[in-house]
């Protein structure tokens, strides 16, 4: 593969709150086409991972590029245009509206931003096809299509975290950030959404965030491995399965 | 910080009866009622005017503006400075004229109140509406804390606001063209912006709104429809005060659109003419022994909000909204 | 400006900040603490001024009816915290604006019963009514440095309680980790009221002190309550150490803006407000 198909490009990263250093020169790459998973112990730092990359949190030290253009310490709505989604670990979506709503809200953010402009403020939200076509495909690639009616709250955990992976999937992001999309999910949900990651797979720069070690060897074509703040090895998931200080600080114990 | 409260959105066919009923009978009114009832009621609907625009920034966006009444002032000191000392402002120029420069203002002020939150925007908008208080208050040049009058009341061609009638349905016309434009902008893709961020900024951002700009501009819109008001309400009582853009004028703004129920504007007109109402009311309450109810008119007033604050913290259409979700579902679970 | 003069301006502001201190460090602690903001937080404000009023003229002496006033302050501000605050905690800013704005009215209008509506006056204490002469013409009132002294004095007070004693240390656990300092058996509750308690205390005392300078009237506590809040939003929420430079700030900007811009000496504070907020909009110590 070529360098055009590194998506997503982090370098140095360090982020200190006052002594404490939550990440320590952390550096990775995001490839199209692959899924690269971030692994570690609680309070290893990988929230704060996704937090950089995100742009929720501003880098002490260290570059982010996207797609050719350094986002370093940009707001995350700029970051977000560039092409960059993020699903949430805690549930962040719309609770009091329908499912269908939090994805065409979405999905509405990718038309040309003029609050100014009084046009928009007399034109019907819900009436506009492109915004629609890609709530409708975000909607239905996360198995939500029948469900479009039902207000976000009286969802289920499970939906709801489909709800979070659609609403990501309703902005057409290139990199794809998801911070434990499994969590809390029963086994048939957790099977469609390990189906549903493996078919983003092919046109999207994928990071993932978990904790379900089935599901991160059976998805992942790369693994980064974080303790403490710091990476202790990345590699493919064979190399990292047999990686003795691995083993010692984190598999061993938690497996 | 409780969560992010679901407002009523859409009304209920019965309270929809119930709004055009009353549009019937507002429009009817001068047929029959008193000159004292016309103005009572040119101002409640100014007042609904005010408390509209209020909604869009609270109810509808999620701000807490304790400072909104500096938009209302300002137009209304507007009509004043352009009123002519001995001929009537003509009206086609000097509303609009009076519109630009309240939402100017509010985009001024916008720019640095927008980008606080909390409990930080809800002090910053009152410090700075106290700002423009002081500023007329101290000043005998922009009229002091006497204020200024409107000699005589604008007008253009057939439009004359000397007459009660004739602005009793400018008021009444100018309430219905707000409505129904606040009503139309809540589902554009403006107004579900704005929604969004009340519900949850956060993500919003996430997505890839730039929610500056967007609660700036609803900022300053609501600042240009209370300019609207304001300028009537100048017409009406042909006299201009600091108190108009007073921290009183502000709470009691939050109030009426709390008292009806946020986020879909006729909760907001509702909620005016309600404390409007009561406080008309309570000021005029008997005498009981030696004591006249009416001169303590503060006490009831401030245990009246105390009492709703407590009780009814969604409003009228709130519990209106409440009770039919109970007799819908049958069960006790609101929405 | 005259060395005097400038002099004599110096202590107005010190005095008028540190004034502003005492409302502020109280709405910013019980903001910072229990999350909810008061708007009639300068309502004790009076309280206080109207209580010297009558508690010196029963007593005879102005210290020993602050001293009284200041126990009254405690217990009130306990009292309203367990049988009202409390329940807001976790309300909407909102709901927690338009509930102390009725409470307003309510005060304004007991004031108004219990008191009249006329401006009162408070006198100096015959031991403090004296001047420092600075110059041939100019001196100072002894009373003011008095003001000063008192709310250096609480401040130190304060300071001390928060950071030294083990009432201070369970306050600022409180502050930043409620469930965490319950489940370590702290009485969360009884901290809250003690906040609230103490919050009232100083604004109370504040008007006490400060009432023969300042008069007693009605609408005393609406004036000081935006630069109130000014104050707290250019130190930051839940900053004391905000809310005192913060304070000091403003009684300079204030005092000598007064003196060398009198046309545009009301806006000045403000000016200074929008400038913080440009550079910092949460504040110079946001928490």
């Amino acid at each position: 593969m070529s360098t055009a198909d590194v998506l997503l490009s982090a370098r140095g990263l360090t982020k200190r709150f006052g002594g404490l250093a939550a990440n320590q020169d952390v550096s990775l790459d995001l490839w199209r086409g692959r899924i690269h998973a971030v692994i570690g112990p609680n309070g290893a730092g990988k929230s704060t991972l996704t937090n950089l990359l995100s742009g929720d949190l501003p880098p002490t030290s260290g570059t982010v590029t996207l797609a050719g253009h350094d986002i370093t310490g940009r707001a995350p709505h700029q970051i977000s245009r560039l092409g960059l989604g993020r699903s949430y670990q805690k549930t962040n979506i719309f609770l009091p509206l329908t499912v269908q709503e939090n994805v065409r809200l979405a999905a509405q953010s990718r038309q040309l931003q003029r609050p100014w402009n009084p046009m928009h403020w007399v034109d019907a939200a819900t009436q506009h096809a492109q915004v629609q076509a890609r709530c409708d495909r975000a909607l239905e690639l996360a198995g939500l299509s029948a469900r479009r009616l039902v207000v976000a709250g009286t969802c289920s955990h499970g939906e709801q975290r489909q709800l979070e992976i659609a609403m990501t999937l309703a902005t057409q992001p290139q990199v794809l950030l998801l911070d434990e999309p499994l969590a809390g999910m029963g086994v048939a949900e957790a099977e469609r959404m390990v189906e549903l990651l493996l078919r983003l797979k092919a046109e999207h720069a994928i990071m993932l965030v978990e904790h379900d070690m089935d599901a991160v060897f059976a998805l992942a074509d790369h693994l980064t491995v974080m303790v403490n703040g710091q990476v202790i090895a990345s590699g493919t998931p064979e190399a990292i399965r047999n990686d003795a200080g691995v083993q010692a600080a984190y598999l061993g114990e938690e497996h | 910080m409780s969560a992010p409260k679901s407002h009523l959105e859409t009304l209920p066919r019965s309270v929809q009866f119930l709004l055009a009923t009353a549009v019937v009978g507002l429009a009817l009114f001068p047929l029959m009622g008193s000159d004292y009832a016309l103005q009572s009621l040119s101002r409640m609907m100014i007042l609904a005017i005010f408390a509209m625009s209020l909604d869009l920034l609270q109810g509808v966006t999620g701000l807490v503006s304790l400072g909104h009444a500096a938009y209302f002032g300002l137009a209304g000191y507007a009509l004043a400075f352009l009123s002519p000392a001995n001929d009537p402002a003509a009206l086609w120029w000097t509303l609009p004229a009076a519109m630009l420069f309240s939402g100017a203002a509010a985009l001024v002020i916008g720019f640095f109140v927008v980008r606080t939150h909390g409990i930080y925007f809800i002090m910053v908008t009152m410090a700075f509406a106290q700002m423009l208080f002081y500023l007329f208050f101290d000043n005998k040049a922009l009229g002091g804390s006497d204020g200024i009058y409107v000699n005589i009341r604008p007008g253009s061609g057939p439009i004359d606001l000397e007459n009660k009638v004739t602005l009793f349905y400018v008021c009444l016309a100018a309430m219905l063209l707000v409505y129904a434009f606040l009503r139309r902008l809540l589902w554009s893709s403006f107004g579900r912006a704005l929604v969004g961020i009340r519900i949850n900024e956060h993500r919003m951002k996430a997505v890839g709104f730039a929610t500056f700009g967007y609660k700036l501009s609803a900022f300053t819109l609501a600042g240009a429809l209370a300019g609207l008001a304001g300028y009537l309400w100048g017409a009406l009582n042909g006299f201009v005060n600091p108190e108009l853009m007073g921290f009183h004028m502000s709470a009691h703004a939050i109030m009426m659109v709390i008292l009806g129920g946020m986020g879909n504007f006729a909760g907001a007109a509702i909620g005016a003419f309600v404390f409007e109402g009561v406080l008309h009311w309570v000021k005029d309450l008997p005498q009981v022994g030696s004591v006249r109810l009416g001169d303590h008119w503060q006490l009831w007033m401030g245990l009246f909000i105390v009492g709703v604050v407590v009780l009814a913290p969604r409003g009228v259409l709130g519990l209106v909204g409440s009770a039919l979700e109970r007799l819908r579902s049958g069960k006790g679970e609101g929405a | 400006m005259t060395l005097a003069n400038f002099l004599i301006q110096l202590l107005n502001s010190v005095q008028y900040g540190l004034l502003l201190f005492m409302l502020a460090a109280g709405l910013t602690l019980i903001f910072g603490i229990m999350g909810v903001v008061n708007l009639a937080h300068g309502s004790f404000y009076m309280l206080g001024a109207y209580l010297a009023y009558t508690l010196a003229a029963q007593m005879g002496s102005l210290p020993l009816a602050i001293v009284v006033g200041a126990l009254i302050a405690g217990v009130l501000g306990f009292v309203l915290e367990r049988l009202l605050f409390r329940h807001f905690y976790h309300r909407d800013h909102l709901d927690q604006v338009l509930l102390t704005f009725g409470l307003i009215y309510v005060f304004e209008e007991l004031r108004a019963i219990i008191w009249g509506n006329d401006v009162l006056g408070v006198k100096i204490p015959e031991s403090l009514d004296w001047s420092i002469p600075l110059t041939d013409t100019l001196s100072y009132p002894a009373y003011r440095l008095f003001i000063s002294a008192v709310c250096i004095g609480l401040a130190l007070a304060l300071y001390l309680l928060i950071s030294k004693t083990r009432l201070g240390m369970k306050i600022r656990a409180g502050a930043f980790n409620r469930d965490m300092t319950e489940s370590l058996g702290i009485n969360i509750e009884l901290i809250h009221a003690l906040v609230f308690g103490l919050g009232v205390g100083l604004a109370v005392v504040a008007g006490m002190v400060a009432s023969p300078v300042s008069s007693v009237y009605p609408n005393m506590g609406s004036q000081v309550l935006i630069m109130c809040f000014v104050v707290v939003v250019i130190g930051g929420i839940g900053s004391v150490r905000g809310a005192l430079i913060a304070a000091l700030l403003v009684g300079l900007v204030d005092t000598f803006g007064k003196v060398l811009l009198p046309q545009v000496a009301g806006m000045l504070v403000y000016m200074l407000m929008a400038a913080v907020l440009l550079w910092r909009p949460e504040g110079l110590f946001k928490q």
